[in-house]
């Protein structure tokens, strides 16, 4: 079974955990944030952050752009995977994804997208909030659903 | 290098001049970084004489070895200079992700020296180093400046910045990065301000190079798990705060109340991080590289004291709490927002507003003096309107800028200033906790909890516990915190990583990232080294064993109500053991053996 990678902006604190994570388990021999897979946004009047990264779309814009196919779905992961060689670095790719998740990174001369760790996402493993999530895609959902479900068990206690 | 990026950047306000140094690699070894590196640079170029609001002065930003790496809770820089408070030297360090984002930028210290004619913002975009025009945002507060000048740089460029108080010269101002983190203690805010120098806006594309990457690996998760298992690093401060600690810290009656007359509250609850958590607290939040997630997201929604940002931190919420005789956890948030918004240090303000009620409960100042306040213990309403007077200078915040040993100093009561060195003391009555008095009382900046957090021992046993009121084994307890806490400020982490870890595990990383092997015996040292060179700097000040002490009213005047009823300070008792211990003549002065066995011996000479 398919999983996927889940994000709750509500347990983010804003560590950056998981970019450190993403960035050791890349390259170990430093840390250079700016070529994570994954960047926390944390807007400071607010109190507020969320992590951001490719969440392997299904009908995948940065796929479907691709005119040399360096963009590739394996199917047995579902993870949209990049190949170095194929790509001629026209960075079609980072304007087609709507969420800003594939991004040029001119120093290394490569696309910077989440390829899941091999199913073992290193940022899953590093947050100390429980933020993120490595699921299947058919439960994915259901554990905010019941959370949110637990307002109304709350309210109807409160209510009597 | 590894860890360190190798690179200073040296600021001249005066000239305008920028120029890049390379940085020693010995000084690294033996100083690590951040507070310990800017203290070896402030006593190399600085006259210890000098005015600290003068072009003299000199105002260090530095992080550390470990900063932006992985290492948990790692991610802290410095700022040391020449305190306008203390005249002592000055070292506060901050979290948020603004030292990473400089260590990424490339540097791994800023030396801004003179004063611009102008007000200015340095902004640094990697290489790209410009000094450019503050004069439109001068006068704005932290969360206005910090907003306008990243839409006049990049949306995601990280700001420290002061607010009106340090453009003033408010004795305690501090510096804030990210809108709400502090450089907060002995006004080097003020210092900043004097310099013209109104904001530092930094934007990095580089790396923090790691030297044993698979070693680096190891200790660092065995550190991470050490904290995230603890029950106060792990769990206790995240859903809390460490404004969890009012109750605690009543329930043994160390709680200072109304300027250290007493150490009970009956009420401290209503402001403690247990009602805060329920009432109050949006969310927890965390510094780079943080597992703990100490930060309180909170607001107030409605009322006079509405308002949205972060914290109480404990101290906080004890100063404009208890010290000042108030159970209004509202005014308390709104007190702490504004001291954010101008630029202030709570710890200080606060006591100094306790001060002023304890000299107008007193009778030594009256309405008169206080633009016609009755600034009574309690008065809620009469704390938070103190804070913007004082930001702003007005009427009887011109007094209050001052902190709160000048103010009653200038109405013949100096003793009424709860304060070492001139900077007041924090929220642990030294009556209570005998440790933490002789903390107090040897501190490098004065009066401070963070330089040897002795609490950790005697009351929460952490990592064994000892009894708060015996004197016994005090002396060593102070000194091993106060080096420990030396060499873990200079490599960039965060006190707090001390629930869980300890100089073991800081060596251990220390030496993974930089490659330099740092045995824990080494690794202390360094504290111990840093302790003792910012001790040298202060007796150049002029400062004597004299000032090694604590207010009468904790030597003399035993706690009145609660559980520590009867009990004063055993100060005496316990600095001449201190000194001997630390290697230090019976005046306090570091023997020539010690400083040679710390590789002090030109320092030494200096002061001869």
């Amino acid at each position: 079974m398919a999983k996927v990678l889940m994000i709750h902006p509500d347990k983010c604190t804003g560590c950056r955990n998981c970019e450190l994570a993403c960035a050791f388990s890349h390259d170990s021999s430093q840390f250079r944030l700016r070529t994570t897979r994954v960047h926390v946004y944390i807007w400071d009047r607010e109190g507020f952050s969320v992590p951001m990264m490719c969440q392997q779309c299904e009908d995948a814009a940065c796929l479907a752009v691709c005119p040399t196919g360096a963009l590739q779905r394996n199917t047995e992961t579902s993870v949209v995977e990049w190949d170095s060689n194929r790509c001629i670095r026209c960075r079609m790719c980072t304007l087609a994804c709507p969420f800003g998740c594939a991004v040029y990174d001119a120093e290394s001369s490569a696309i910077l997208k989440c390829d899941l760790c091999e199913g073992e996402p290193a940022c899953v493993e590093a947050c100390p909030n429980k933020a993120l999530e490595y699921v299947d895609d058919t439960v994915a959902t259901y554990s905010r659903k019941k959370a949110f479900s637990a307002k109304f068990k709350d309210a109807f206690q409160e209510s009597h | 290098m590894f860890g360190w990026i190798g690179t200073i950047l040296r600021v001249n306000l005066t000239t305008g001049a920028i120029t890049r140094e390379s940085l020693s690699p010995e000084l690294a070894k033996e100083f690590i970084g951040a507070r310990g590196l800017g203290a070896k640079i402030l006593f190399d170029e600085v006259d210890p004489g000098i005015d600290a609001l003068s072009p003299e002065n000199k105002l260090i930003f530095a992080p550390g070895p470990m900063t932006g790496t992985f290492a948990p809770s790692s991610g802290r820089y410095d700022v040391v200079t020449k305190s306008p408070l203390t005249g002592a030297i000055a070292a506060s360090n901050s979290g948020g992700a603004f030292g990473p984002e400089l260590k990424f930028a490339g540097y791994d210290m800023v030396i801004f020296e003179g004063k611009a004619a102008t007000p200015v913002y340095l902004w640094i975009h990697d290489n790209q180093v410009e000094l450019r025009d503050a004069s439109a945002i001068w006068g704005k507060q932290v969360p206005e400046t910090t907003e306008a000048l990243q839409a006049a740089t990049h949306e995601d460029a990280k700001v420290a910045c002061i607010g009106p108080a340090g453009e003033r010269g408010v004795l305690f101002a501090s510096i804030m990065n990210e809108m709400h983190r502090a450089a907060g203690r002995s006004g080097v805010g003020a210092v900043m301000g004097s310099k013209n120098l109104k904001a530092f806006v930094v934007m990095g594309s580089g790396a923090v190079k790691i030297a044993e990457p698979e070693t680096f690996e190891t200790a660092m998760w065995k550190a991470r798990n050490k904290i995230m298992e603890h029950p106060v690093g792990g769990t206790g401060l995240k859903a809390y705060g460490t404004d969890v600690l009012v109750n605690i810290l009543n329930e043994i009656g160390s709680l200072p109340t109304r300027n250290f007359r007493d150490g009970y509250f009956p009420t401290a609850d209503k402001v403690g991080g247990e009602t805060l958590s329920a009432k109050r607290l949006v969310r927890p939040k965390a510094c780079f590289s943080c597992v703990i997630s100490c930060g309180r997201v909170s607001q107030v929604t409605g009322g006079k004291f509405a308002g949205r940002g972060e914290g109480p931190e404990y101290e906080t919420a004890w100063g404009f709490g208890p010290d000042c005789g108030i159970d209004n956890l509202d005014a308390v948030l709104k007190a702490n927002f504004l001291c954010n918004e101008y630029g202030l240090d709570t710890i200080t303000m606060a006591s100094t507003i306790a001060c002023a009620m304890d000299l107008f409960e007193s009778g030594i100042i009256t309405t008169e003096d206080t633009d016609g306040v009755a600034l009574t213990f309690g008065n809620a309403d009469a704390m938070v309107e103190m804070v913007t007077k004082t930001a702003l200078r007005e009427g009887f915040g011109e007094k209050l800028a001052l902190g709160s040993y000048r103010m009653a100093d200038s109405y013949d009561h100096p003793e009424f200033s709860m304060t070492c060195k001139k900077q007041e003391m924090p929220a642990y009555d030294p009556r209570g906790v005998q440790g933490i008095g002789l903390n107090y009382a040897t501190g490098n900046r004065g009066g401070c909890h963070v330089r040897g957090y002795t609490i950790s021992v005697e009351v929460l046993g952490n990592p064994v516990k000892m009894d708060k009121d015996a004197i016994e084994g005090k002396a060593e307890l102070d000194i091993t915190f106060q080096n420990l806490t030396a060499a873990l400020d200079s490599t960039g982490s965060c006190l707090f990583a001390t629930f869980g870890i300890g100089g073991d595990e800081l060596a251990e990383m220390l030496s993974a990232v930089t490659g330099i092997p740092y045995s824990t015996e080494d690794f202390m040292k360094a504290g111990e080294r840093v302790w003792n060179l910012e001790r040298l700097w202060n007796l150049k000040v002029g400062y004597t064993s004299a000032d090694d002490t604590l207010p009468e009213r904790l030597l003399t005047e035993p706690i009145k109500t609660g559980p520590s009823k009867g009990k004063v300070s055993l100060l005496p008792q316990m600095l001449p053991e201190y000194y001997s211990l630390r290697g230090w003549d019976s005046t306090g002065i570091p023997t020539p053996q010690k400083l040679e066995a710390l590789g002090l011996q030109a320092e030494a000479a200096s002061l001869a």
